[in-house]
């Protein structure tokens, strides 16, 4: 239960709207994240963008992005905001950290392999069967 | 016949190894092989080591979009399964925020 979540929160304003009440409208959610206790680790504005299919009557958006590190209660404060306002006409919430912590092992996993190089047999002979030895992860790109 | 539509539509274009068929697998099978070899292919999500396919990648995932905007199956993209697990799941996450269609109209 220590741990936080992180999500990522994609959603669609209006293109009709006015950019300053776009900006206070995103600052306002990133308020509402962080009164519920939340942390917002991104926010950024992805552009306009036609869309692949009408979302009532509306063809193009304003996409924004923001990443939420919390518990998942901002996350509902959050969406429950966005439901209820006009301007944002679309929005999904992704849960992103288990799927980072498998890739981060993955890739671990692969730079481990990668280490051991064509003699691993050997060196495992050698070693006494004491296991592989931990290794820090080798050059990771952050996240 | 089949085999002649399944050909056609072989979408990966970027494997090169020239590896025939497996012996021994399936009725069609000619070890002697008349007209082209068939490739096999790689799924190019692991030889990129790609561990997750981000929803938001519209780019990628309209590769495996064709124009009726359905899911690329993997019988003819030559991905692996648990890459197509992912791939279908980061499809349907950019459907739903409008990055790309439900079906093509």
């Amino acid at each position: 239960m220590a741990e936080k979540r992180v999500y990522e929160v994609i959603f669609i304003v209006d293109p009709d709207t006015p950019e300053d009440e776009a900006t206070r409208l995103s600052e306002n959610f990133s308020h509402i994240v962080t009164d519920q206790g939340g942390t917002v680790t991104r926010n950024e504005v992805m552009g306009r963008r036609q869309l692949a299919y009408r979302i009532g009557r509306k063809t193009e958006g304003v996409y924004h992005l923001f990443e939420v590190e919390g518990t998942g209660r901002e996350i509902a404060e959050l969406e429950r905001r966005m439901r209820v306002s006009d301007q944002v006409i679309r929005y999904l919430t992704v849960r992103v950290d288990e799927e980072r912590r498998r890739a981060e092992k993955l890739r671990e996993r692969r730079a481990r392999k990668a280490s051991k190089g064509p003699h691993a047999a050997a060196a495992a002979a050698a070693g006494g069967g004491r296991g592989p030895a931990p290794q820090p992860p080798a050059d990771d790109d952050e996240a | 016949m089949s085999r002649n539509i399944s050909r056609e539509r072989d979408f990966d274009a970027d494997d090169d190894s020239p590896a025939g068929r497996p012996g021994g697998g399936g009725g069609g099978g000619r070890p002697g092989g008349r007209g082209r070899m068939r490739r096999r292919k790689v799924c190019r999500f692991c030889v990129d080591k790609v561990d997750i396919i981000d929803y938001k990648d519209v780019r990628l995932l309209q590769g495996f979009i064709p124009e009726r905007g359905k899911i690329l199956p993997r019988r003819i993209s030559g991905v692996c399964t648990p890459h197509q697990r992912m791939l279908a799941e980061a499809i349907k996450r950019a459907r739903n925020i409008a990055l790309l269609p439900y079906t093509a109209d």
